[in-house]
């Protein structure tokens, strides 16, 4: 029984193993279509070998600039030659002296100037300035001077939030209503999700944080954890999304970590940050501003490494799927197409990875806020 | 550093923001109370179930212990009636035999005495016949010896000689 069990674990074992491979597979090749359109076409029309060259690698830069920002329209892929482009375009929402709506589809691609109750709006990468009627824009340093309007529209990576936030909510109310159905026994594709739900408890929150006072920061944890794992693997779709890579994202995650410690913090946290325990006074004085300073560097450097890594992932992931088509030799792009492979494959554990750390990180924190030390005996 | 502050997007900040934080509560009301509930619930089940297997298998064991003890006591006592009964059955046989011997000594006393008894009556008897027939024949002697004189005085003579010598 024992012999003929082994190789079925094993064949098992490597199937799902090797499953985000295959998974991911078609992925890399959809995700590469976003540079074939563009790219392919810009190929036929140059006709001198040097200057395509440098072309191509201006395009491929264009490309993966553009990726890495937040866009006004949902663009899947488009077509240079004949200027289509594939997508569908998003709501734009301005405060500027009152609420200004309208679809980006008026942008035309950045191409021209949207016009919204008399006032006329300009897309420049990515960002809208208000202009006139003719679409001027003064610009300065390389960036326009034009006033800009406080922009609330529902972009892609809000798009993407909105259908994460939904996709959560429907997965892990429907786990949660599975329990009362099958009286204490999940069911339904929830189930796979218990195990790490139960992973953040007994792991995260409890070790970090302790026995005591984990509960009321569970629901954050949890929530972190799979809004920013669920975003990271979004990202990695051929979608062309990158949220949990944009700064702003990370930032709001941050804030909400840093607030949630600072306001459940007791008296000890601030204790040992104004006025640490056990050292000489002199030494209270030059620590104070120091703990200070941390109270604030420590969600920063969530924030930061957070975003640095999903956005550098996408960096090197384009910019390996662009040399492809620089090579443009058997060897080369197949080369740098197994390395893209093998750089996608990482990015899936990189995913999982910096949710986990995001949660660990924001519960070490909580656990710091809550710590009942015990110095005075100790010492 | 100068890109990224300028690429930040307020919008997608504010967005971001209240969508997270709506999520934060939705789910904590719809999913991970209840989940965390529920299983924390079945954790318990589990804990209790386990804890009330092994009072079970104790109780078990005691009641194992228990019989054990009940049987080895009735054993035990099974024996002991044995054994008074073996004592009992070997009083009553030995009680017997000496009551056996008891009445035949007696009875062979008794016999003795009445033996006795007899052989003396009939001594008793003997000795009187003895008497009486002597006397007849010493009458019938002394009419003899006494039918002359000089007989007689020659048994005076006699008896006195013999008184003499004593």
């Amino acid at each position: 029984m024992v012999i003929s069990n082994k190789p079925l674990r094993f064949i098992i074992a490597t199937l799902v193993a090797c499953l985000p491979l295959f998974g991911f597979a078609n992925a890399t090749q959809d995700s590469l279509k976003v540079p074939t359109e563009t790219i392919a076409v810009v190929q036929e029309s140059a006709p001198k070998a040097e200057d395509e060259k440098s072309e191509i690698k201006e395009k491929i830069k264009e490309v993966i600039n553009h990726h890495v920002l937040d866009g006004h329209e949902f663009s899947l892929f488009s077509d240079e030659e004949t200027g289509a482009h594939y997508g569908f375009p998003l709501p734009i929402i301005l405060w500027d002296n009152g609420v200004q709506f309208f679809s980006s589809s008026k942008f035309n691609h950045g191409e021209s100037v949207a016009e919204s109750n008399g006032n006329f709006y300009k897309l420049h990468h990515e960002k809208i300035y208000k202009t006139d009627a003719a679409g001027t824009l003064t610009e300065e340093h390389g960036h326009p001077t034009n006033a800009k309007p406080i922009d609330l529209s529902i972009t892609k990576g809000v798009l993407t939030i909105m259908v994460v936030a939904l996709l959560m909510f429907l997965l892990f109310s429907s786990l949660a209503k599975s329990y009362a159905k099958n009286r204490g026994i999940s069911s339904g594709f929830g189930r796979l999700f218990e195990p790490i739900v139960l992973y953040i408890r007994d792991e995260i929150a409890i070790p970090n944080i302790g026995e005591k006072h984990y509960k009321k920061y569970m629901s954050y944890l949890l929530t972190i954890f799979f809004f920013v794992w669920f975003l990271n693997i979004f990202g990695l779709t051929p979608l062309g999304i990158n949220v949990t890579g944009n700064i702003a994202i990370t930032f709001g995650l941050a804030v909400i970590t840093f607030f949630i410690t600072n306001l459940t913090a007791n008296k000890n946290y601030w204790g040992h940050i104004f006025w640490m325990p056990g050292v000489p006074t002199p030494m209270k004085i030059i620590l104070a501003p120091i703990e200070l300073l941390g109270v604030f560097i420590k969600p920063f450097a969530l924030m930061i490494r957070l975003y640095a890594n999903i956005f550098a992932g996408h960096i090197v992931l384009m910019s390996l799927i662009g040399l492809i088509f620089i090579f443009k030799s058997w060897l080369g792009s197949s080369l740098s197409f197994l390395l893209s492979f093998a750089i996608s494959t990482i990015e899936i554990l990189v995913a999982l990875l910096q949710a986990y750390i995001f949660t660990m990180l924001s519960a070490l924190y909580f656990g710091s806020a809550v710590e009942e030390h015990h110095h005075e005996e100790a010492h | 550093m100068e890109k990224l502050v300028s690429d930040f997007s307020f919008g997608l900040f504010i967005w971001q923001t209240i969508i997270f934080v709506g999520l934060i509560f939705l789910l904590k009301k719809f999913a991970w109370k209840p989940i965390l509930d529920a299983v924390n619930e079945r954790e318990e089940g589990i804990k209790n179930a386990l804890l009330s297997a092994e009072n079970a298998k104790k109780e078990m064991q005691n009641l194992q212990a228990d019989n054990q003890r009940i049987l080895h006591e009735a054993r035990t006592e099974r024996d002991a009636m044995l054994k008074d009964a073996r004592e009992i059955k070997e009083k009553m046989v030995s009680d017997a035999k000496n009551e056996a011997q008891n009445q035949g000594l007696k009875m062979i006393e008794q016999a003795k005495a009445a033996i006795e008894s007899e052989k003396n009556a009939a001594m008793a008897e003997l000795k009187l016949q003895v008497s009486s027939l002597s006397l007849e024949i010493a009458e019938k002697l002394l009419k003899d010896e006494l039918s002359n004189k000089e007989a007689q005085t020659k048994l005076v003579e006699k008896m006195l000689g013999d008184a003499k010598l004593n």
